[in-house]
């Protein structure tokens, strides 16, 4: 058992920086999720830790053992792929072996250990097929089953549900969460779907432009994101994200849009020494965190039906202010009937303020 | 699943005209008359070139003579020859050497990969003769880059066509086909999805590990292939004939060159009719063999 450690590391193609200067500790037994669209330098994150890349800059730690310049071979890991990348040439049992074929395991010892992983993942009467011949959550499991076999020190998964269609999605997630507590492994998830990564996480590494913009459990990330950018990136429906004016004459805050006005009654002394008058800042409130309003509630504001869709346990009501549209979620079994003109109502204790800039003000 | 044809039958037929008039011109036609032959004794002069007379399989007992047989210069010891010419220049040099360039290339991808396949790819499209020509200097006794190079770290200078002839040219043709056999490995490692050897690398595999367990059995028809094509071409191969003529004293006559020589210096079709139908055979019974077992592993997987 060992963490996992990033000391300043940096990894360039060329002219491309894909990963830029990162620092990190993943503790042991933690599993952490790197999430982040495209290209935000996450995948080659975890090929950094598995040694399939080397950094450019920086020093790589696994336990106490500084691994910067050991191969893959040498540190003890293992990886489930995207692909699954199962060998279509050996049946299942070869495959979830091979790692201890080389290692010098006798033939015994292989067939017994494989047998008794793929029997702890339901995947036990399957030993003698081919890759070919079984479904893609059996072969996802099997992938799985061959990174635990040797029992190494961190498991590193690359967005492997990600070719699974949504109901064995959901399966395969509980399944690597429940193994992954099970054993305890440090483990290292990447992935783009910030469902996954809400749901499996420990602690979420919200990655963009190869770095890491917030590293933190995952209710944290969601509810006090570091940025506009987290924000937006978590949640689906993302966070509303609404640009204001503040104005902080006469003893009072208001929010001011073109298309609304908002007293933000109570709020003046918390922002005390935090923003000036007339700074440009960005409300961010979950769709959750907006309800239908009256006109006449200082905290509610206007907009123009767009759509609404009802998802059974919730309904999403899209509204346009201005010329941006704002998400509430609304919960309850029977939707609300909406038309025309709707105010919605920030519930403020759940309200986050961002700079222009894009990161979060520390509120009083 | 049901296939529409695009074309009605009588109209697909009439495209395959022109194609299959010539096939049966070239190929069919003339291998009939062959067989046909092989079985007279014709020749190109005198009176059984005007009336050649049917004697059977003389002409084939007079090829597998086993008293003369394996003598130099008969068609066993041409075979024995063409045998070693085929497993070292084919097998060995081209097959081997190739895979394992492709291998070095697929780990060090760069301008040097790109620099070798570039000159393969020259060395392979350049014509027989002018090949064979530069390799006629390359290997020549006083003034051969060869043996230039061979003197100046002190290993002597032999001569290579008249003392090592087999030797010769084999090298020759290692060099003639490898690119080929190198350019085919090469897409098919490239074929092989990087997670495969990824997964082995974090699993824990050596690079002899990983070409052995995942990359052959990953590439096998691949292999096949190139083995049934190299070998088919390198026992048909007539370019030895240019550096060598099939000599000194028969020790570079290969099946091709023994054919020409009965055929053509001699000028008696029937026994030159012969020796092609044995060597057609032969070649069939490659290929034969090389797709029962591309078949047989295409059923295993």
């Amino acid at each position: 058992m060992a963490g996992v450690a990033f000391r300043g590391v940096s990894k360039s193609f060329g002219a491309v920086t894909a990963v830029d200067d990162v620092s990190f500790d993943i503790h042991d037994g933690e599993i952490v999720c790197l999430l982040g669209p495209s290209g935000c330098g996450k995948t080659t994150t975890l090929r950094l830790i598995a040694g399939l890349e080397g950094p450019t800059a920086g020093s790589i730690h696994i336990g106490d053992r500084d691994v910067t310049m050991i191969s893959p071979k040498g540190r003890d890991i293992g990886m489930v792929f995207q692909d699954y990348a199962l060998y279509p040439h050996m049946t299942i049992s070869d495959n979830i072996s091979y790692p201890l074929k080389v290692r010098g395991v006798s033939k015994e010892e292989r067939a017994s250990r494989a047998a008794e992983v793929a029997a702890s993942l339901q995947i036990g009467n399957l030993l003698e097929r081919r890759p070919g011949q079984i479904s893609g959550g059996q072969q996802q499991r099997t992938s799985v089953a061959r990174a635990v076999v040797h029992k190494p020190q961190v498991f590193l998964f690359d967005e492997p549900l990600s070719n699974l269609d949504a109901k064995l999605r959901l399966e395969a997630r509980g399944f690597i969460k429940h193994l992954q507590k099970r054993l305890g492994v440090t483990s290292i998830y990447v992935t783009h779907d910030q469902a996954e990564a809400m749901a499996l996480a420990d602690r979420i590494a919200v990655m963009d432009g190869g770095r890491i913009v917030q590293m933190a459990p995952p209710l944290e990330v969601y509810h006090r994101p570091a940025n506009t950018f987290v924000a937006n990136f978590l949640g689906s429906p993302p966070m509303n994200l609404l640009p204001v004016r503040l104005e902080r004459r006469t003893g009072v805050t208001r929010f001011v849009a073109d298309a609304f006005t908002i007293t933000a009654e109570g709020w003046h002394e918390r922002l005390q020494g935090r923003v000036d008058d007339g700074e440009s800042v960005i409300l961010g409130v979950r769709p959750e965190h907006l309800a239908l309003g009256e006109a006449d509630d200082p905290w509610s504001f206007p907009g123009e039906l767009y759509a609404t869709e009802p998802l059974g346990p919730e309904t999403l009501i899209t509204i346009s202010v201005g010329d941006a549209l704002t998400t509430l979620r609304i919960f309850g079994d029977d939707p609300p009937v909406v038309d025309g003109r709707v105010h919605a109502r920030i519930q403020n204790t759940n309200l986050r303020l961002f700079r222009e800039g894009g990161e979060r003000i520390e509120l009083g | 699943m049901q296939r529409r044809s695009i074309l009605s039958l009588p109209a697909g037929l009439l495209f395959l005209l022109p194609a299959g008039a010539f096939v049966f011109v070239f190929i069919i036609l003339p291998f009939f008359w062959i067989a046909a032959v092989s079985f007279t004794n014709r020749t190109l002069t005198g009176r059984t070139a005007l009336n050649p007379e049917f004697v059977g399989l003389a002409n084939y007992r007079r090829l597998f003579d086993p008293d003369r047989f394996f003598n130099s210069g008969e068609f066993g010891a041409s075979l024995i020859l063409t045998g070693q010419f085929v497993f070292f220049s084919a097998i060995l040099g081209q097959a081997i050497l190739g895979l394992l360039l492709a291998w070095f290339f697929y780990n060090h991808r760069g301008w040097v990969q790109s620099t070798v396949q570039t000159l393969a790819i020259v060395a392979w499209i350049m014509p027989d003769v002018v090949v064979a020509f530069a390799w006629f200097a390359f290997l020549d006794r006083d003034d051969g880059t060869l043996n230039q190079i061979l003197s100046a770290i002190g290993l002597g200078h032999p001569d290579w066509l008249l003392a090592l002839p087999m030797v010769s040219i084999i090298m020759f043709n290692i060099w003639r086909g490898t690119a080929f056999s190198m350019l085919l490995f090469s897409s098919a490692l490239g074929s092989i999805p990087p997670s495969h050897l990824e997964t082995a690398s974090v699993a824990g595999a050596t690079g002899l590990q990983k070409l052995r367990d995942i990359i052959l059995p990953l590439i096998r028809t691949h292999i096949i292939t190139v083995l049934i094509l190299i070998t088919l071409w390198t026992f048909n191969t007539f370019t030895p004939f240019l550096l060598t003529g099939g000599g000194p004293a028969f020790q570079t006559e290969v099946v091709s060159i023994y054919t020409y020589r009965t055929a053509f210096q001699f000028f008696r079709f029937g026994m030159g009719g012969a020796v092609g139908m044995v060597m057609m055979i032969i070649n069939l019974a490659f290929a034969i063999v090389y797709l029962g077992i591309l078949r047989s592993q295409k059923a295993h997987a």
